[in-house]
């Protein structure tokens, strides 16, 4: 059934027609981690979108919680539809960081967490997370630009902050992968152990 | 009554269904007009600020200071009817003067608070009264009603007078869940400008 309404059709088949004003910013998919030792992003699978249909993606998390102490948050892309997780990416990173104690503060370029056209996975900046106080959790976001491109490599960038062990991170980083192949699945892990809580939504931006 | 189109459900109890409508959902505009506060408290004024939303956004606009020089700032109720929140925070900006006698990026230490209570400055330099100064900006607030975690935020302002541009990053230091910001300017009323609250589905 449709809904037409003064000559103009709404809605048929169902769905909105694409005439009908809507936000220009759509949930796509919400993955919740327990005990989780990846989280993926990956185009066709589990009705995620990550191909042409947008020419920007967000991918923003909340009430990240790594299962290990002084363990990083880190990413990698994917060309092959999630079988493996190894681009080529080259980032730059830095941070703003306070101590709860007032015992220190600074803005530093993160050397030694940026990736230069590293296939390994990465971190957005230098993202601590501590597994050993409960309250302790990462939140920010990822923006990826036009991952479906063939022609030119795929901008990112990512801002978050943490707290780790009395001390809060604000982290920016930027980069991209070096590939004219479409990144068709992005995937989240610690670099040990497992993310124990946290969510994580992917949205896609008209 | 719902409907459903070929199978699928678009309306139902009086709400769309999720993936048809935006994901940055309109919650409340509040306008400064000489005043002294603007504040967002959940169940007050239509203003939703719980658990719907894992993420909501904060836009100001065009905030311009009664009084000559003081600092934008923002602060949070965890209880209560205070906004008192301990917080810890870090805090960056860019600085251009218009006659180009300056300009730096840096940590400003003034600027952050070590489990503080007080109200956390959103600008680098304080914003002046001419008629045409303002600060804008906007602050994303992750998940406020939590009673596990912390509860990050992150702010980007654009002041003027010098030309700045603000970066803090901070989490209010509770497990208790936050249902009200305010924002203020230091000292005087906040003339003019307006704030938008989203939710983020």
């Amino acid at each position: 059934m449709g809904v037409i309404s003064n000559g103009t059709t709404l809605l048929d088949a169902g769905a909105l027609d694409s005439g009908v004003v809507t936000g220009a910013m759509t949930l796509i998919k919400t993955v919740t981690a327990s005990t989780s030792s990846t989280i993926s992003f990956v185009d066709g699978a589990s009705g995620v979108v990550l191909d042409d249909t947008y020419k920007e993606y967000i991918i923003k998390f909340t009430d990240v919680h790594l299962g290990s102490d002084d363990k990083r948050f880190t990413l990698q892309g994917s060309i092959d539809a999630g079988s493996n997780y190894n681009v080529n990416a080259t980032t730059s990173t830095f941070r703003a960081k306070h101590a709860e104690d007032d015992s220190g503060s600074g803005f530093e370029y993160t050397n030694g967490h940026d990736s230069d056209n590293g296939t390994a996975f990465f971190q957005i900046s230098d993202i601590l997370g501590s597994g050993n106080n409960a309250d302790d959790c990462i939140a920010g976001f990822l923006q990826l630009f036009n991952p479906s491109s063939t022609t030119f490599v795929k901008h990112f960038k990512g801002r978050f902050n943490a707290n780790n062990t009395g001390e809060c991170i604000g982290g920016f980083g930027a980069g991209y992968f070096n590939t004219t192949s479409a990144i068709d699945a992005i995937q989240f892990k610690a670099d040990a152990g497992n993310i124990d809580a946290g969510t994580f939504k992917l949205y896609g931006i008209k | 009554m719902g409907l459903i189109s070929d199978g699928t459900t678009i309306f139902d109890a009086g709400a769309m269904s999720a993936g048809f409508g935006g994901s940055m959902v309109f919650i409340k505009k509040l306008t400064a007009s000489s005043s002294g506060t603007l504040s967002f408290v959940n169940g007050a004024s239509g203003v939703v600020l719980d658990n719907t939303y894992k993420e909501y956004l904060f836009t100001f606009k065009n905030m311009h200071p009664s009084a000559n020089g003081p600092y934008f700032q923002v602060n949070f109720r965890d209880g209560g009817t205070n906004y008192d929140a301990p917080k810890t925070t870090a805090f960056f900006a860019a600085r251009h003067k218009e006659d180009d006698s300056a300009s730096a990026v840096a940590y400003i230490t003034g600027n952050d608070l070590a489990e503080g209570t007080g109200a956390q400055f959103l600008d680098g330099f304080g914003i002046n009264n001419d008629a045409n100064s303002c600060v804008s900006g906007m602050l994303q607030l992750f998940d406020p009603a939590s009673t596990t975690f912390h509860k990050h935020f992150l702010v980007t302002t654009s002041g003027h007078a010098p030309a700045s541009h603000n970066f803090t990053s901070g989490y209010c230091n509770t497990t208790t869940a936050i249902d009200g910001v305010q924002f203020t300017f230091q000292s005087g009323n906040i003339d003019a400008g307006d704030i938008c609250l989203y939710g983020i589905a």
